[in-house]
């Protein structure tokens, strides 16, 4: 059904479509409306799950991964401070191999406060184990719920997903939504390792160093095959419902000399940057980077690259230009550019392939 | 790519009322985005909100800095912002208000949003309703059709008495 | 009295310290629980106590998490075995460290939220797992390493905090009356809603006292009337008889604490804050029971 919708409505509408039986959730600007769209859901009866209102986002994880175990789909959604107080549940939830599907509207974290876009909060989780996708459209939003389920629930991956959205700028933009009937798109939610009293298990137990790394090389080798699994999962996605989607987006990328890279709607205010620069005769293309982790193969050989950071490492460097360097073999310009919801336009995107610097690292807006 | 700046003040709708211009463009067959501007979220501080109208997808993101229109819900935020900031040249200014303001350069449209609202009882909170029957007078000025606001509004509010708000804001603002 | 079931779901093969109690109070918990359980474990002595992996020495599922998550993370449970239709019993285990400290929090929620689970803090009055560290629920004048002078501060009344959730079943244990244990959480798993039982643990290494006195400890505690047996369901208050003897004649405090290398030293001051408390805590359960308050 064509329908218009904010970001976060799109998100608590593919939740409720993919059919949670637990959502455990806490609100936090700018994700509230997804908790309190859930809530709604569930008290009208148009969403069939419990709805555990827990008194923090530790608790949130906590219950999502019992509940996943216990032989629930679970769904939940933070931002921000909320994901940072969950960061040691997440590494528990990829360790425990609970596929929990979590929306996360990426926001600055404080102080001072700010609740605008910034990336920082989601990258800080990059080594939990989690699969991160980051979107760029409300559809988006909505297409990439979805497949979250699919992916995470899939036996060869196991692990939980993270879809992200920048706060505000998608998370409360009205676009246009198509939502879909998901049918069985999404198996039944079935975990090999769900408790059964009849089969008394150890879950966690104390775990000596020659058994350890061997759980730790197991996450790992899934994140190694949920590329081939999401993979698919987005050709059958695009099949059934006609949206294609990639580890990138890649928009006039083919015989472009420079590359934009970059997270969330950044990267599809780059494409209307490309189509100015093209205009003068630059070849420029957008390549937006879709799935941090796993962080997909790249080939950026021979041209030009310029990575917009909305994210900071301090000491070391924007996360998305360092990655992009040490995969690629690329000297990328490094831009740091909307932490906290800086205004960046795409005049200025264009500014920034205009005046790139191979290796170069540009605070956006800072001159001394 | 049309691009609209709406002015109001936290709790008057403004943030709904881009959302409800985006909601009838759609109806109208065309891409819209809205999308707020928000600061600490207070009742009555200034408050931006965002429309893109197009033909085509639109993938802009950052705010409108070069609006084709402008709507004003509260004249007295003219006091505080300047609401004509980066309008281009020719470019009209929708504005509650009983009577059309000076304003050179631009196409002034007045309409008493206010006190459409008050005659049809549409108070909520303490505060006049202006959203929906700014949506009349914006389908008269050609931004879209009436069909399509009356769409948008009933979709978003069950009260039959926002449509004819619309429909009075309609039949009295100056083109 | 209940007769005590033969299985056993707890095996001798626990690598628990000698003469460790939370362990022997597990055991009952267990036979009163029966298989249709999963144990929630927060970081504690239990996570260490149940085995080292692939062994367990468990014979139901056991469900182990970080050290504050073991409420939310049996919330979660509970609502997926609702879903389902299932009765399984899921019990949380938790020290007082993971009770009293880092995990109130997502107890005091998981109890305002009416999740139906029953909570265990097994107490032995320090962190032990990590060697004995003072805990919210160390007595005043204990020796811990982290308060070698003794502590100062009096233990945390958490069953006054649990009570004041007004949940439907609470109750005080102690792993030296094991018939009781037993009758009180076969009555609590009975009861729908969240129930909470706090178990006075006496340890071995931690109280410095021989390994083969945990049991006499244990009565010890509830015969000087420092640790009071009761139970409270659904508002009514009823203490055990032994408790209610106890409180009338109490068996001398230095008979307790003298055996324990953790009060060897302790001030006049810090046993007349034991003894205050005591008190304090006596006289508001008789009045309570007497309908008073």
């Amino acid at each position: 059904m064509l329908t218009i919708a904010t970001g976060n409505k799109a998100v608590a509408a593919a939740a409720r479509e993919a059919r949670p039986g637990v959502v455990a959730a806490y609100p936090i600007t700018p994700q509230t409306e997804i908790v309190e769209q859930l809530a709604t859901y569930v008290t009208e009866g148009s969403l069939d799950a419990e709805y555990i209102p827990v008194e923090s986002e530790h608790s949130a994880m906590a219950a999502c991964i019992g509940a996943s175990v216990a032989g629930a789909r679970t769904f939940t959604a933070t931002s921000s401070h909320g994901l940072l107080y969950m960061h040691e549940m997440l590494f528990w939830a990829a360790g425990a191999r609970t596929p929990v599907v979590m929306a996360n509207v990426n926001r600055a974290l404080g102080p001072g406060w700010n609740t605008w876009a910034e990336h920082t909060d989601a990258l800080a989780q990059r080594d939990t184990g989690w699969l991160q996708v980051f979107v760029g459209s409300v559809q988006e939003a909505y297409d990439a719920t979805l497949m979250a389920f699919r992916i995470s629930e899939d036996e060869r991956v196991l692990l939980p997903v993270m879809v992200n959205l920048d706060g505000f700028t998608l998370s409360h933009i009205t676009q246009s939504l198509e939502t879909v009937e998901v049918g069985d798109f999404i198996p039944p939610y079935s975990l090999p390792h769900a408790i059964d009293v009849s089969r008394p298990r150890g879950y966690g137990t104390l775990t000596p160093p020659e058994a350890y790394y061997r759980f730790r090389w197991d996450i790992e080798r899934s994140m190694r095959a949920s590329r081939e699994v999401i993979r698919e999962t987005e050709q059958e996605f695009a099949r059934r419902f006609g949206r294609v989607y990639g580890p990138t987006e890649d928009y006039r990328c083919d015989d472009a000399d420079v590359l934009v890279v970059a997270l969330g709607t950044l990267g599809k205010e780059a494409e209307v940057a490309v189509d100015l620069l093209r205009d003068e005769g630059v070849k420029a293309g957008s390549m937006r980077l879709r799935w941090l982790r796993p962080f997909p193969a790249l080939d950026l050989a021979g041209r030009d690259v310029v990575v917009i950071d909305r994210d900071y490492s301090f000491g070391f460097g924007g996360v998305i230009a360092h990655s992009i360097r040490s995969t690629t073999r690329t000297e990328p310009f490094s831009v740091i550019a909307g932490l906290g919801g800086q205004e960046v336009t795409y005049d200025d995107i264009a500014r920034f392939v205009r005046q790139r610097e191979a290796g170069a690292e540009s605070w956006f807006g800072v001159s001394d | 790519m049309f691009e609209i700046r709406i002015h109001s003040r936290g709790g008057q709708g403004g943030v709904t009322a881009a959302k409800l211009v985006a909601q009838a463009s759609f109806h109208d067959g065309k891409f819209a985005t809205a999308f707020p501007f928000y600061g600490a979220e207070r009742r009555g501080a200034p408050v931006v909100s965002f429309v893109r109208i197009s033909d085509g997808p639109i993938k802009v993101y950052s705010q409108v800095h070069a609006p084709d229109m402008v709507i004003v819900l509260d004249a007295s935020v003219m006091d505080a912002t300047d609401v004509l900031a980066g309008l281009k040249d020719g470019g009209p200014v929708v504005i509650n208000a009983a009577e059309p303001p000076e304003i050179p350069g631009h196409p002034v449209h007045a309409v008493d949003l206010t006190g459409i609202a008050l005659a049809q009882n549409l108070v909520v909170a303490g505060s006049p309703i202006l959203n929906t029957p700014v949506l009349g007078a914006l389908a008269r000025l050609g931004l879209v059709s009436m069909e399509s606001a009356i769409a948008a509004i009933s979709e978003t509010f069950a009260d039959p008495r926002n449509i004819e708000a619309a429909k009075s804001a309609y039949a009295e603002v100056n083109e | 009295m209940n007769p005590l079931p033969a299985e056993e779901y707890l095996h001798k093969c626990t690598t628990a310290c000698a003469g460790c109690t939370s362990s022997l109070s597990l055991r009952y918990v267990l036979k009163a629980a029966g298989p249709d359980t999963v144990l929630v474990v927060p970081a504690c002595c239990t996570a260490v106590i149940q085995g080292v992996y692939p062994d367990t020495a468990m014979n139901v599922n056991v469900y182990n998490i970080a050290f504050a998550a073991a409420a939310a993370t049996a919330s979660g449970m509970a609502a997926a075995f609702r879903r389902a239709g299932k009765q399984t019993n899921v019990i949380c285990y938790a020290g007082d460290g993971g009770t009293v400290d880092i995990g109130i929090q997502a107890l005091s929620g998981a109890l305002e939220r009416g999740t139906d689970f029953l909570y265990i803090c097994y107490d032995n009055e320090a962190y032990g797992n990590t060697g004995m560290q003072r805990s919210g629920s160390t007595p005043a004048g204990a020796i811990t390493t982290t308060t070698p002078g003794g502590k100062t501060d009096a233990k945390k009344d958490l069953d006054r905090i649990v009570a004041a959730h007004d949940l439907p079943y609470m109750a005080t244990a102690c792993a030296a009356y094991p018939q009781d244990l037993y009758n009180k959480v076969k009555k609590a798993l009975s009861i729908p809603g969240p129930k909470f039982i706090h178990l006075l643990s006496p340890c071995p290494p931690g109280w410095r006292y021989a390994a083969e006195r945990s049991v006499e400890m244990g009565k010890l505690a509830v015969k000087t009337g420092l640790w009071v047996l009761y139970e409270r369901e659904f508002g009514e208050l009823r203490i055990n008889p032994v408790s209610k003897a106890a409180m009338k004649r109490p068996a001398p405090l230095e008979d307790y604490l003298g055996p324990q290398g953790r009060f060897r030293g302790i001030s006049d001051a810090a046993q007349a804050a034991l003894v205050a408390g005591m008190e304090k805590n006596h006289r508001r359960l008789l009045a309570e029971e007497a309908g008073e308050c």
